[in-house]
């Protein structure tokens, strides 16, 4: 079996130019000097797109589709982020059916993303295949199941946004146009068995073979008073950081590195987790109670602190997913009229929305003719970059006499266990103008 | 938009043609439209080899490659080196995507100053291009999927012509057409709404129209339509020619 990336063996350290499987393109770099790891690096060598800088002098209206762009995996997460920061400028509050139907697209994109990432790029490390197609080979059932769990989901984001890809039916202030509750409702069947197919991919990677590592993380996620945090909420941290998405820049720093052109971040100085294993970590009591006894059953406690196992925390959040949008379009009453108005101020907006990879921090400064002058935009991965990057420390360090091939694999899935995006995680080494 | 022979023979050989999916400057989401033909998956990795596709498989076989497929575009000088390297082992290069065939949404920078030296703290870290190209302003391109994102049945149309040795049958007609067949109120006639789909090209079936929205043109120019009953300047007529002309 040929392993992915290219590997260059010798006594420094382990070095994987190009990694397979993950979104976009990065490498990683452990650098060992007398038995010790003195440096462990994902280097990212994405284009940068100069997303926050070709915002500037576009109309408020257009993030939506302008920052959907930045990926395409997660667009809806770009697209909700967008209008909640633009949204928040104008001073404008969407009311509750337009927010609930923003929810069920949003499942739609967990469930898509997650199935992806836990069927195609993630089990075939922990089964010893090099794709998920490789792994349909042997079991064509298993894998069918997978494409079938993601194509609901899928499936839920063209009915309400027209399609999976950069939806054309988000705006500021709501939708283009509501689906007929009909329409949401023909998706019950796909979505009841999309269920099950999701507790069946829990009981499925429950059972595999993890390595025995552990960190202790300072999670970050948002939460909510009464529900798993997908649209909005706090900024929590599991140090007791508790604040408004408002508040994100007076905690949370980037900086340029030489190895990445994505920014690496810390809150008040620290290395942070976000994602999955953090949202679940600081929301598991906020699991419906099913969700919950799944949870355990496939032996998670309230918290993981162990990277490899956040498949399993995936497949758990496939699981609610699924089921909050059976829920949410039970009682679905179609937002009349779609959309409300948002005039624009001269003001800064902000907006935090949990993407399928974690927190995604949109911040606007618009003038009252509409015109955007300024524009952060913080994606997930680029904030868990020296989480990845003390995790391969960590890991390599007690390994390093395993041997070569065998460990430079696990640290290729030691990265891939945070669904990592490059793409998004690249695209924004320009608005750092800091013009000093 | 003729298939070469080389194409052609593809089909024939023992184990399928093989097939290499390159990324350049791009969201990922036209890779993605790929991984999304749930249904359809399984049987191209039967037809095809699958021989490079880093996104998908760590398993990567060394070149030459019947089918390339591009998405993306070239933004930095290593990438203009790369995608000659990626036309030399190809023997049928296929862009696929708004990035590829047009510069994409990055190629906005293309009309912006010089920003690198005000937004980068540390710039000389950062080694791009001023400008956002598309795949055929350096190579030759034997076929161009237009869409941002691509569609997931233009695609499989693409594949499937390749295997047969036919050319794709992707129409040349706009959205307005489609958004017509469709039967669709149009919203600049009902409504009033500003709509590109009379001068985009086909592919999406008139999404935007459906939503209540006026086709902002993801697409791209349709070719044969022009701009100027719009009444829009020149150097975007002289674009949609470009284009037509490709």
């Amino acid at each position: 079996m040929t392993h992915g990336s290219r590997m260059t063996r010798g006594s420094r350290g382990i070095n994987v130019p190009a990694l397979a499987r993950v979104e976009g393109e990065g490498g990683i770099e452990i650098v060992v000097s007398d038995g010790q790891v003195t440096q462990a690096r994902l280097d990212i060598y994405e284009p940068p797109r100069f997303f926050e800088a070709l915002l500037r002098g576009r109309r408020y209206t257009e993030p939506p589709d302008i920052t959907a762009r930045i990926c395409g995996i997660c667009p809806i997460a770009y697209q909700m982020s967008a209008c909640q920061a633009i949204e928040d400028a104008c001073g404008v509050a969407v009311p509750e059916p337009v927010r609930k139907l923003r929810r069920i697209i949003y499942c739609g994109e967990w469930i898509e993303s997650h199935a992806l990432h836990v069927y195609l790029l993630h089990a075939p490390d922990f089964l010893g295949y090099d794709s998920g197609i490789h792994l349909a080979r042997d079991h064509p059932d298993i894998v069918g199941r997978g494409l079938r769990l993601k194509k609901a989901g899928n499936r839920l984001m063209e009915v309400i946004g027209g399609r999976s890809v950069h939806p054309v039916n988000i705006k500021v202030g709501g939708f283009y146009r509501a689906p007929a509750v009909a329409e949401l409702r023909a998706l019950l069947p796909v979505l009841e068995q999309a269920r099950q197919d999701a507790a069946d991919t829990l009981a499925w990677v429950a059972a595999f073979d993890f390595p025995d590592f552990e960190r202790g993380y300072e999670f970050v996620s948002l939460r909510a008073p009464d529900e798993y945090p997908i649209t909005e909420g706090r900024v929590v941290s599991s140090r007791g950081l508790d604040i408004a998405p408002a508040e994100y820049d007076g905690h949370f720093t980037e900086f340029q590195v030489r190895h990445s052109t994505a920014l690496h971040s810390v809150l008040d100085g620290r290395t942070y987790l976000t994602g999955p294993m953090a949202r679940y970590s600081l929301n598991s009591a906020r699991l419906p109670a099913d969700v919950a006894a799944a949870a355990r059953a496939a032996g998670l406690g309230a918290t993981c602190a162990n990277p490899f196992r956040s498949i399993i925390v995936r497949a758990v959040e496939l699981l609610y997913a699924c089921g909050e949008a059976v829920r949410l379009i039970g009682g679905y009453q179609p937002p009349d009229p779609p959309a409300v108005e948002a005039g624009p101020e001269d003001a800064t907006g902000y907006g935090c929305t949990e993407a399928p990879r974690g927190l995604l921090y949109h911040r606007y400064r618009i003038t009252a003719d509409g015109v955007i002058t300024d524009a952060k935009i913080v994606p997930p991965t680029a904030q868990n970059q020296r989480a990845i990057e003390a995790d391969l420390r960590d890991f390599a360090a007690p390994r390093l006499d395993a041997p070569r091939e065998r460990l430079t694999r696990e640290c290729e899935q030691a990265v891939r266990n945070y669904d990592p995006c490059i793409s998004c995680a690249a695209h924004f080494l320009d608005l750092r103008v800091s013009q000093s | 938009m003729t298939v070469p022979a080389r194409a052609r023979a593809a089909g024939r050989e023992p184990g399928g043609p093989t097939l290499a999916v390159w990324k350049f400057a791009s969201c990922d989401g036209c890779q993605l439209t790929l991984l999304n033909c749930e249904d359809e998956l399984l049987a191209i990795a039967d037809s095809v080899t699958i021989a490079s596709f880093p996104e998908a498989s760590s398993e990567v076989l060394p070149g030459p490659y019947d089918i390339s497929i591009v998405e993306g575009s070239v933004t930095t000088p290593a990438d203009a080196e790369r995608i000659r390297a990626v036309r030399g082992q190809s023997r049928f290069l296929i862009t696929i995507g708004a990035c590829a065939t047009s510069g994409g949404v990055q190629a906005l920078r293309n009309f912006t100053d010089d920003l690198a030296p005000v937004v980068y703290a540390s710039p000389e870290y950062i080694d791009s291009l001023r400008t956002s190209t598309p795949i055929a302003d350096h190579v030759p391109v034997d076929f161009e999927l237009r869409g941002c994102p691509i569609d997931k049945r233009q695609l499989l149309e693409v594949i499937a012509a390749l295997l047969a040795g036919r050319r794709p049958n992707v129409r040349a007609h706009s959205v307005c057409i489609e958004c017509k067949r469709a039967g669709r109120t149009c919203v600049l006639v009902a409504h009033g709404t500003p709509c590109l789909g009379p001068v985009t090209q086909a592919g999406c079936g008139a999404l935007c129209p459906s939503a209540g929205r006026g086709c902002y043109g993801c697409f791209g120019p349709a070719p044969g339509w022009t701009f100027l009953p719009f009444g829009t300047a020149e150097p975007v007529r002289k674009e949609a020619e470009s284009h037509d002309a490709r």
